[in-house]
């Protein structure tokens, strides 16, 4: 499912222009992350791809449906998004119940229901919480609670807004192996997140924004090289490109592996 | 400034105890940081130094507490408030909701200690100077980024100007806890790690971060570690920061 925005520009309520002409086009089973520094306007345009807030002037298409003209019940069959802060998501006493509600109420079958909550929970290693209240839960945990609720929808469209904030070392790796596995699923993955590292491994595709604007848009390996865009956004390359940088190497690793293998194609030519 | 003896704390209504037979003494004018996987005990050390535990989680606590002289669990919450500033991990949950702009967000807490005009105007400036705040001090705290009301959670804690912080900038003594670990070993002096709520390591960041059992632990890893462990190098110490990786792999230069 394609996702056109063409001349997006929003503004709140109390004046502040959070997207000011930003227009890009992402196709069916991409994974693309969106990165820059706070109030460059990332949470502004992914509530856009979910009709959660409509353009102050542009329009927003997921497939053929224009997302002014949807209520957001509908968009969220298409487009399910995870919240930066996920208690503004959540509100069920089981973590089972929240992670139900959402494939309830598109009208499924009981087993349907339950086989995809059972398979969500599994995804996030929540399986044996399901019984808890999510607020006996951690922070870090209530966002893979949050990150479940979204998956159980089956959504083509799967929305983060910074998956990795406040989650440890074990918690980034399972939400990228879910990333992964969304995208080997052929579904189209966006991430918003201030973690270059997470993104280099698990995202091909990066936009790099800064004031409601996009200033970068390509594979990710290109985009997190240009040194003075990711300046200008305030962001700060990911930690094996800069060592390669560092090193005075051509090559720009975006993972552990890919900088090992450099290391030894370069020992070796010694 | 900070001396914590043998404590050992459970929620109420919970098993297993949340931190376990803690020691640690933080002096004056450290920068100190608090690593550690999820459930750690990392959130519940920072309440129990800024006194939500005990007094607003209850539970059971033994051992002692004390910061900047006070024993936190016999001195009562307005009193600590001038001597130690908590910053929660969700900002969400700290902006009070009771005021209209930016700026009276980060005067809210100074006016419940009843100072005079004068002095709140120079600390609410001051806070939303250190935390670039300034031009968005007429703005409402909900026309805000969420990486923006982050840094209003922080401006209202130092404008309290607390002895303690837990969490940001210098003069002060400082508790940071953070997943940010090529961030924590550029700035810190001493971190410090939890696991399972004990204490599991303490010193120099490059110790702490390199410590194999600690990685294990859940800690974590900055990737220039990874790398230069999977490297396979032997005797040299590993890398956390960008410097010592480029130091470590200076033979391989191009």
């Amino acid at each position: 499912m394609q996702i056109a925005v063409e001349q997006v520009s929003f503004s709140y309520p109390g004046g502040v222009e959070a997207l000011r002409g930003v227009s890009l086009t992402i196709e069916a089973g991409e994974a693309v992350a969106i990165v820059g520094e706070n109030g460059a306007g990332k949470t502004t345009l992914a509530r856009h791809l979910n009709g959660l807030l409509k353009p102050t002037s542009g329009r927003v298409l997921v497939g053929d449906w224009d997302t002014a003209e949807q209520s957001i019940a509908q968009m969220s069959r298409r487009v399910g998004l995870v919240f930066q802060n996920p208690d503004d998501q959540l509100f069920e006493r089981t973590v089972r119940a929240e992670v139900t509600f959402g494939p309830r109420n598109l009208g499924w079958q009981p087993a349907e229901v339950r086989e995809a909550v059972d398979e969500a929970l599994a995804r996030v290693g929540l399986s044996e919480a399901a019984d808890t209240h999510p607020y006996d839960l951690h922070l870090a945990q209530r966002k893979l609670v949050a990150l479940a609720a979204t998956l159980a929808m089956h959504t083509p469209v799967v929305l983060l807004d910074e998956p990795t904030t406040g989650q440890d070392a074990v918690s980034v790796e399972r939400i990228g192996t879910i990333v992964d596995r969304l995208h080997a699923e052929g579904r189209t993955v966006i991430a918003i997140s201030h973690d270059l590292d997470f993104c280099a491994e698990h995202f091909e595709r990066a936009v790099v924004m800064a004031e409601g604007r996009v200033l970068a848009d390509g594979p990710t390996r290109q985009v997190f090289t240009r040194g003075e865009v990711l300046a200008h956004a305030a962001v700060e390359a990911p930690q094996l490109i800069r060592l390669a940088t560092a090193l005075g190497w051509e090559a720009a690793p975006l993972t552990v592996e890919e900088f090992l293998a450099r290391l030894r194609e370069l020992r070796r030519s010694r | 400034m900070i001396e914590i003896e043998n404590l050992t704390y459970r929620y109420p209504l919970t098993d297993a105890p949340a931190l376990q037979d803690i020691s640690l003494r933080v002096p004056r004018g450290q920068f100190c940081a608090l690593v550690g996987p999820n459930e750690a005990g990392k959130s519940t050390l920072c309440y129990a130094l800024s006194g939500y535990v005990p007094h607003f989680y209850r539970g059971e606590l033994s051992g002692t507490i004390r910061v900047a002289e006070a024993e936190v669990a016999h001195t009562d919450l307005p009193h600590l408030v001038s001597k130690i500033g908590l910053v929660f991990q969700n900002p969400f949950n700290q902006i009070s909701g009771a005021r209209f702009t930016v700026r009276e967000e980060v005067a809210f807490g100074l006016e419940n200690l009843g100072l005079p005009r004068e002095r709140i105007l120079e600390q609410v400036d001051e806070a939303l100077e250190l935390t670039g705040l300034t031009p968005l001090g007429a703005r409402s705290p909900y026309a805000l980024s969420g990486g923006q009301q982050q840094r209003l959670a922080l401006a209202s804690i130092i404008a309290m100007q607390p002895q303690v912080l837990v969490l940001d900038e210098h003069e002060m003594t400082i508790v940071l806890v953070s997943h940010k670990l090529e961030w924590v070993a550029t700035f810190a002096e001493r971190v410090i790690a939890l696991a399972g709520g004990r204490l599991v390591g303490d010193g120099e960041p490059l110790d702490v971060l390199t410590d194999p059992a600690l990685v294990e632990a859940g800690v974590g890893q900055t990737r220039y570690s990874q790398a230069a462990r999977q490297a396979g190098d032997q005797g040299k110490p590993l890398p956390v920061t960008l410097a010592q990786a480029v130091e470590f792999f200076d033979a391989d230069r191009r």
